[in-house]
């Protein structure tokens, strides 16, 4: 080869960006709208907004008038900065998953007994099909949920509960766990609501008797430890995730009562 | 017509007549009650409205007032047209000077309910000519600037703000879409009274209204003229008001409204008394006033399998025409629902999907099908998205669905922007235009795959229409076989706002409406 220039294939996890065809090209895809009339002015408003957020060479590959003003576009950037991979540190529900049969093995070797976990899709949030998926029978995508799990009596109160509805529940199920599905997450709404179900649990003198779980596809566990959750589940969890969890943690806080 | 399914006619006939048995002796139910929120439309209609000074809707100081001194029973329009014969007064007069405390309309002489009836009658002719006036408006739109060609784009807005909402309708109409739909503030369905007024703030959707209804209205019919082609307005007539809902759609002309009894049971746990009491009268007004209603047949494949479940979605689509037969609605009126909900891994599922389209079709030829578009397994993928919802656009245009929500590459993640509405009415359009006739063109190889399975769920349905009309369809309900979600006959909400009719009882509406009278 007689090109001088030396590519760089190797990744230098000190510095990380995104990749397009080549090493540190930095290419991202963008697609947005602006609020401004289609035309050549909107196009360099696109590109000198994206060179104001970090983009080397921002290129107009789309754009539409979306009628009353607004234009959308699809664009392309070579993005300047890096990250440094390896100082990253993420907090992760620290478990090792068992499936449905060795979920149930668990029980019985030790537990030793019925495990009562209680869930709800709570505050104004209608949508079950997070809760379900956990929860029914049926389960998601081939994973079946906790109520056909041999040792766990499941309870699922369904959508739009009550925060201190649920409290009651779990009261009179004497619940192991509470799961708490959120789905809608608009203005915030989810996190108002998490935040006043733990208050409540503290006021009644029973969030330290119960691990409480969240979990939605916009939850992460760093967002629970934070609202005063014990763990938080996002998107491609399943049954035995949380299953995994709630026993392993049950245990673990069994031996330490006993110590 | 010949089926390309070759189902049997038999077997439909015998489910259709199974449904309407079912829908009847449900009917003798309904005839024997009424509800707080049906009385409430009763009085919408006669023209009362407002609120009062903590915002209570005076329709619901007036039922209220009528509950509380047991008196409800009798109907709220004897009440109304007694007092007005007693006092002199007009029905927006006499609500007010209830909601002061001034008058006490239980406490006056009695006239009969003939004379009662007499004396309601001009106010009851005059709300019937505004509808009527709407009902023109509408033909008169559609005849003058024209309209979208089917499957109509039907998208939704949701900003929780009616102004922004007019925006992103507007633009939503500027870039092709055919309906409107303003999706609801979380929760409004379980309120026992509608807001009143303008409203800026909601969650996940904006408040239904008469005021917003009206902003919205005059927005999509400004954005029609500009744009060629009339557009439609679509809002929920479900929850614990259904029937109020109908009446200000009626009013404010909205053109189509979600209604379905069995959707608020399962999915919002709403008492099925009182909300199948509910779902009679919205369904009368809906029928009169040119308003297409949708049932929500493909939420039940949100929480069960949508190709084990299919034949409960067939045998519900049965369930809904019969009611919707009997409260007088043309078949260009029904929307019946269903959905594109088979896990996309599935092998050939795009066949199965194919198969119950085209058999809806087949089954209910001049409804309005209403169909609506992957979300149970969309991801945030959002690339693998916009393909499913292209395999959801093709089967549409193949089998002649009527009604396309538009899916948005977007679900699952949010409420969609500009551009996911733009790019899903592209995507549609491209796929509509592009495989125009594809329907009429194909046949199916006989005894196939698709054939086949059209012909299973057809049977599944009418064996599960059977068993319905053997146990009666509480029984039913209460069992779970409907969406996998058990409720039961005295649970949930609103039963409270339930009472048996007395022997005086009338409802001045309903048989105008249902003797079509213009």
């Amino acid at each position: 080869m007689t090109n001088k220039t030396v590519v760089n294939t190797q990744v230098d996890l000190t510095k990380v960006k995104p990749y397009g065809d080549t090493m540190n090209d930095g290419m991202v895809q963008m697609a947005f709208t602006l609020p401004v009339p289609y035309g050549e002015e909107a196009s360099e408003a696109a590109k000198q907004l994206l060179k104001k957020m970090g983009f080397e060479e921002p290129a107009v590959v789309y754009s539409k008038d979306m009628g009353g003003g607004f234009t959308f576009f699809t664009m392309y950037g070579k993005c300047q900065h890096t990250v440094d991979f390896t100082a990253i540190k993420v907090t992760k529900v620290d478990v090792d998953v068992m499936d449905r049969v060795e979920c149930q093995q668990y029980i019985e070797d030790n537990i030793k007994r019925e495990v009562v976990i209680v869930g709800a899709c709570t505050g104004t949030d209608a949508h079950t099909v997070g809760i379900d998926a956990i929860m029914n029978m049926k389960g998601f995508h081939g994973h079946f949920g906790l109520e056909r799990y041999k040792g766990i009596r499941a309870v699922n109160m369904g959508s739009q509960v009550p925060n201190e509805v649920l409290i009651a529940k779990a009261i009179e199920e004497k619940a192991d766990a509470i799961l708490v599905s959120q789905i809608v997450t608009q203005k915030d709404v989810h996190i108002a609501n998490m935040t006043n179900l733990v208050e409540l649990m503290e006021a009644e003198g029973i969030r330290d008797k119960v691990i409480l779980v969240c979990g939605g596809p916009r939850i992460s566990h760093e967002l629970a430890q934070e609202l005063g959750f014990d763990a938080g589940f996002g998107a491609h969890s399943y049954a035995e995730d949380v299953a995994s969890y709630v026993l392993t943690e049950l245990v673990k806080r069994n031996k330490a009562a006993q110590k | 017509m010949k089926s390309k399914l070759n189902l049997n006619p038999q077997v439909i006939d015998s489910a259709r007549d199974c449904a309407a048995r079912i829908a009847e002796s449900m009917q003798e139910f309904i005839d024997k009650h009424t509800t707080v929120s049906t009385e409430r439309t009763i009085l919408r209609l006669l023209g009362i409205d407002g609120v009062d000074e903590v915002e209570t809707p005076l329709p619901n100081v007036v039922v209220d007032q009528l509950k509380d001194a047991g008196v409800l029973s009798r109907g709220a329009a004897y009440w109304i047209g007694n007092a007005m014969i007693q006092t002199e007064l007009g029905p927006q007069e006499i609500a007010e000077k209830m909601s002061a405390g001034e008058l006490d309309i239980t406490k006056l002489p009695l006239a009969s309910r003939e004379e009662a009836e007499a004396k309601l009658l001009p106010v009851v002719m005059e709300t019937l000519k505004r509808i009527n006036e709407q009902t023109q408006k509408r033909e008169e739109y559609i005849s003058r600037i024209g309209e979208g060609r089917k499957p109509y784009l039907y998208v939704i807005v949701a900003t929780g703000n009616i102004y922004e909402d007019v925006v992103q309708a507007q633009a939503a109409a500027r870039q092709g879409a055919d309906i409107i739909a303003v999706i609801r503030t979380t929760a409004q369905s379980l309120l026992d009274y509608v807001p009143y007024g303008p409203t800026t703030e909601g969650f996940g959707g904006t408040y239904a209204t008469q005021e917003n209804f009206r902003i919205m209205r005059k927005a999509l019919d400004d954005v029609g003229e500009e744009v060629g082609r009339y557009i439609r307005l679509c809002n929920y007539s479900s929850g614990m008001c259904m029937p109020e809902i109908a009446a200000m759609g009626a009013i404010e002309r909205l053109d189509v409204m979600l209604n379905d009894a069995l959707y608020g049971i399962l999915f919002r746990d709403i008492n099925m008394q009182r909300t199948l009491v509910d779902q009679f009268f919205s369904r009368v007004i809906i029928g009169y006033s040119g308003i297409i209603f949708n049932s929500g047949e493909d939420n039940y494949l949100t929480t069960d399998d949508a190709y084990e479940a299919a034949h409960t979605v067939l045998a519900s689509q049965f369930i809904n025409e019969q009611f919707a037969v009997l409260a007088n609605i043309k078949e260009e009126q029904m929307g019946l629902g269903h959905a594109f909900e088979m896990d996309p891994t599935m092998e050939n599922g795009f066949l199965y999907e194919l198969s119950q389209a085209i058999m809806a079709k087949e089954i209910f030829p001049k409804a309005n099908l209403k169909y609506m578009p992957p979300t149970k397994f969309m991801t945030g993928n959002i690339f693998k998205g916009h393909i499913q919802d292209a395999l959801f656009n093709m089967i549409a245009v193949w089998s002649g669905q009527s009604l396309q929500l538009l899916g948005m590459l977007t679900e699952a993640i949010h409420t969609p922007h500009m551009q996911d509405r733009y790019l899903s009415i592209e995507n549609a359009q491209y796929i509509f235009n592009n495989a125009r006739d594809l329907g009429s063109e194909v046949e199916f190889k006989e005894d196939g795959i698709i054939q086949k399975r059209a012909q299973f769920v057809l049977e599944e349905a009418n064996k599960l229409l059977h068993a319905i009309e053997e146990e009666g369809l509480f029984r039913t309900i209460e069992q779970g076989k409907f969406g996998g979600v058990k409720r039961a006959r005295d649970g949930g909400k609103g039963l409270e706002g339930v009472c048996v009719r007395d022997e005086n009882y009338f409802n001045p509406f309903i048989p105008l409406m249902m003797g079509g009278v213009r």
